[in-house]
C-alpha cells in the first residue's frame, strides 16, 4: 500500500481513507459527505466525511461517547441526518428509511446485541434472509409447493451461513440462550443473510476473550474475501483494528481527528492525545 | 412416532393442539350420537367454537404480533351482523345451508378484514400502545352503529336506513337487521360441525402463517423493531398482516355465532366481551394456542355450569380461573403435555435434529 492517497477522481470529498489498490478504479461503495446530527443542542456528529472501497475493511475508532454508534445509526437511517449526504453505491439515500437502506445494501450489527432472543438460531438467520426469499401469505397458509421449495432453500442457506462461524450445530438452539460471543457472531450471520454490499459491525469483539477475538479477525477477513463486500467496523480492541483494517478513521467529540493507515494512525499525535487525555479506553 | 421425536418443539406443540381439538370433537360427537350431552352443554357447543376461534384470533395479535387489541368483540359483531344478514339474503338463491353458512362466513370475514385494514393504516405505523386505544374506540363505535342500522330486503332489492326505520318494505320483504332489536334469524344454520371446521381452519391458518417467512417477520417485528428494520423487514406491513388475518378470523367467528342464535343484539358484543376474550388469551398463555382453546372452552362453559352453585358461583369461577392459568402457563405441565408427544426422544438436542426433519407436518 502506498503512503500517498490514491488518485481517484471518483472520490471527490476529502476522504483521506486509503482506498485499497484492488478498488482504486471503482467508485466507493459508500461516501459520507459533511454528515452531521444534532440532538437538541448537542452536536453528536459533525462534518463526517468518509469513503469506503468496495472490498475494503475500514475501522472507526475513538473514545467512548465519540459518536461512532451514532454514525452507524445515521448510515442506516435509524437517525435522520441533520446535515450532509450519504451516497450508497453512488445513490443518495436521502429519502430512504432503515428498511430501504438495508434493501439497498447496508447491513449491521448492534453494540447492545439485538437478536430475536425467543426464536431459534436458524430462525434468526432466516429472518435476516427475509428479502432473499419470497413466499407470501397465501403460499404459506396453503402450504403450496413454492412454500416448501423456498423453505428448503432458506434452511440450506441458513446452515451454510452459520457454518462460517461453525455454528450450524446450534441451529435449533434459542438465540437468547447462546453465550455472549456466539450471540455476536449470530448477529453477523443474520446481517450477512440480507446479502449486503456493506457490513457495519459495532464492537464485534466486545466481551470476547483473546482467542475468540483472534478467530473473529480471521473470519471477518474471510467474510470480506468470500462475499467480496466492504466492512466498516467500530472496535476498541486495537489488535483487531490494527490487524485487519486497511483504512482507519478516528472520531473524537463527533469530529474526525485523523484518517489513514494503521501505521499512520498509531503515530498520529492528535490520536495519541485523544486517547491519553479524556478517552476511557484504547 | 419416531418422526415425532425428531420434530421441532413448535411442530410438536402444533400437533398436540390439533390432536386436542380433534379428540374433543370426536368425544363430544360420539356422546351426542349416543347418550347425549345434556341440553345445557348442547346449547353451548357453537358459542364455544366461536369463542375458541376468537381467542385464537386475538392470540395471533397479542401473542404472536405483540400488539394489544381491546375491541375484538367489534370484529365479532361485524361478522355476526354482516354474516347473518348475508345468509338471510341468500336464503332463496343458495338452498344448501352449509354452503350458505360458508359463504356468509367468508363475507363476514371479508368485511371484518377490510375494517381491520382501515384501522391498521393509521395506527400500526405508530410505535406504542395506540392500537389498544383505537380498537377500544372501534368496538364502541361498531356497537353504536350496529344498534342503529336497519336493513331489509324485498322484491326491489336491499333497503337500508340509519337511526330510523324508513325502509318501507313491500309485501313479502324481510327485515334483516332491525336497529336496537338486532337480528332476528329466520334460520339457524350454524352447526357444531361447522364450528369445529372453523376452529381447525383458524388453527391451520395461524400455525401455517407463524411457521413461514411471514410469521418469522411478524415475530421479528414483535421482538425487536429496530433489528427487524435493520434486516429489511417493514414492521408496519407485518403487524398489519397479523391484525387483518385476526380480524378476518374474528369476523368468521362472529358469523358462526350470529347464525346460531334466534336473535341477538349489538350490545352482546361490548367492551366486556372484548375483555373476556383477552382473558382467554392471557389465561391460556400468550402465543400458546392450545392454552387459548382450553381457556376459552372452560370459561365459556363455566358460567352456565355454575348456575347450580348460586352463591358459591363467583368463588368457583375464581378458582377455575386460577387453575386454568396454572395449567396453561406452568412450565412443568406444559413440559408434561409436550413429553406425551415424544416418548421416543433420545437425549440429543431436539432443535438440531429438528432442522433435519425439514418441515415437520406435510
Ligand atoms: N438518541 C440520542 N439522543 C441524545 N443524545 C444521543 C442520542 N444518541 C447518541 N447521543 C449522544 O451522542 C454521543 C455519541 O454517542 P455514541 O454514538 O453512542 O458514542 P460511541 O462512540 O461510544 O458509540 C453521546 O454523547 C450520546 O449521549
Ligand atoms: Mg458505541
Amino acid at each position: 500500500m502506498s503512503n500517498k492517497r490514491p488518485e481517484t477522481k471518483l472520490v471527490p470529498v476529502p476522504s483521506v481513507n486509503k482506498i485499497p489498490e484492488r478498488d482504486v478504479d471503482k467508485s466507493p461503495i459508500l461516501e459520507a459527505q459533511h454528515l452531521g446530527i444534532d440532538f437538541g443542542g448537542l452536536t453528536a456528529v459533525n462534518e463526517f466525511n468518509m469513503a469506503i472501497g468496495r472490498t475494503e475493511i475500514a475501522g472507526l475508532i475513538g473514545p467512548n461517547g465519540a459518536g461512532k454508534t451514532t454514525v452507524f445509526n445515521l448510515l442506516t437511517k435509524v437517525y435522520q441526518p441533520t446535515r450532509g449526504t450519504i451516497l450508497l453505491d453512488g445513490m443518495d439515500t436521502h429519502n430512504m428509511n432503515t428498511v430501504q437502506v438495508n434493501r439497498a445494501g447496508i447491513a449491521r450489527t448492534f453494540q447492545n446485541i439485538r437478536l430475536f432472543d425467543n426464536l431459534s438460531v436458524e430462525d434468526n438467520v432466516k429472518i435476516g434472509m427475509h428479502n432473499a426469499i419470497h413466499s407470501g401469505v397465501l403460499s404459506s397458509v396453503l402450504r403450496l409447493p413454492s412454500y416448501w421449495r423456498e423453505e428448503k432453500i432458506a434452511h440450506e442457506r441458513a446452515l451454510e451461513l452459520l457454518s462460517i462461524f461453525d455454528m450450524q450445530d446450534l441451529a435449533g438452539a434459542k438465540a437468547g440462550s447462546l453465550p455472549y460471543g456466539a450471540q455476536r457472531r449470530l448477529e453477523i450471520v443474520r446481517a450477512l443473510g440480507t446479502n449486503p454490499s456493506l457490513l457495519l459491525l459495532d464492537e464485534p469483539a466486545a466481551g470476547m476473550n483473546p482467542s475468540e477475538t483472534a478467530e473473529l479477525m480471521e473470519n471477518i477477513v474471510k467474510i470480506r474475501d468470500t462475499f467480496q463486500i466492504a466492512i466498516l467496523l467500530i472496535e476498541h480492541d486495537m489488535s483487531l483494528v490494527m490487524g485487519i483494517c486497511e483504512g482507519i478513521c478516528v472520531l473524537n467529540f463527533g469530529q474526525i481527528i485523523a484518517k489513514g493507515t494503521p501505521t499512520e494512525i498509531q503515530n498520529n499525535p492528535e490520536v495519541i492525545k485523544a486517547y491519553l487525555g479524556g478517552g476511557k479506553e484504547a | 412416532m419416531k418422526r415425532l421425536a425428531t420434530m421441532k418443539k413448535s411442530t410438536r406443540n402444533n400437533l398436540f393442539t390439533y390432536a386436542l381439538v380433534i379428540a374433543a370433537f370426536v368425544v363430544v360427537q360420539a356422546l351426542r350420537v349416543g347418550p347425549g350431552i345434556g341440553s345445557m352443554l348442547e346449547g353451548q357447543l357453537i358459542p364455544i367454537c366461536a369463542y375458541v376461534t376468537m381467542a385464537l384470533a386475538l392470540n395471533l395479535v397479542v401473542g404472536i404480533s405483540g400488539e394489544l387489541s381491546l375491541g375484538h368483540a367489534g370484529f365479532m359483531s361485524i361478522g355476526a351482523f354482516a354474516g347473518s344478514a348475508f345468509a338471510m339474503a341468500l336464503q332463496d338463491s343458495v338452498g344448501l345451508s352449509p354452503l350458505r353458512l360458508a359463504l356468509a362466513m367468508v363475507f363476514g370475514a371479508l368485511i371484518a378484514a377490510v375494517l381491520g385494514f382501515l384501522i391498521g393504516i393509521p395506527v400500526l405505523r405508530l410505535n406504542g400502545d395506540y392500537l389498544a386505544i383505537v380498537t377500544l374506540a372501534f368496538g364502541e363505535i361498531i356497537k353504536s352503529i350496529a344498534t342503529n342500522v336497519y336493513l331489509g330486503m324485498d322484491g326491489n332489492g336491499l333497503h337500508f336506513s340509519f337511526l330510523n326505520d324508513t325502509m318501507d318494505l313491500s309485501d313479502g320483504g324481510v327485515e334483516l337487521i332491525r336497529g336496537p332489536m338486532g337480528v332476528m334469524n329466520s334460520q339457524r344454520i350454524s352447526t357444531f360441525i361447522a364450528g369445529f371446521v372453523l376452529v381447525l381452519a383458524a388453527l391451520t391458518i395461524i400455525f401455517n402463517l407463524v411457521n413461514s417467512r411471514t410469521g418469522r417477520a411478524i415475530m421479528a417485528a414483535r421482538d425487536n423493531r429496530i433489528a427487524a428494520e435493520s434486516v429489511g423487514i417493514s414492521v408496519t406491513k407485518y403487524k398489519m398482516i397479523a391484525f387483518v388475518t385476526s380480524a378476518a378470523l374474528a369476523g368468521a367467528a362472529g358469523t358462526l355465532y350470529g347464525c346460531s342464535q334466534t336473535t341477538f343484539v349489538a350490545t352482546r358484543f361490548d367492551f366486556n366481551t372484548s375483555i373476556l376474550i383477552l382473558v382467554f388469551v392471557v389465561l391460556g398463555g400468550l402465543g400458546n394456542m392450545w392454552g387459548s382453546v382450553i381457556a376459552a372452552t372452560a370459561l365459556t362453559i363455566l358460567p352456565e355450569a355454575l348456575r347450580q352453585f348460586s352463591e358459591l358461583r363467583m368463588l368457583v369461577y375464581a378458582i377455575v380461573l386460577i387453575l386454568v392459568m396454572l395449567a396453561t402457563n406452568n412450565p412443568t405441565l406444559r413440559g408434561f403435555f409436550t413429553r406425551l408427544f415424544r416418548r421416543e426422544r433420545e437425549g440429543a438436542d431436539a432443535g438440531v435434529r429438528a432442522v433435519k426433519g425439514g418441515g415437520g407436518h406435510e
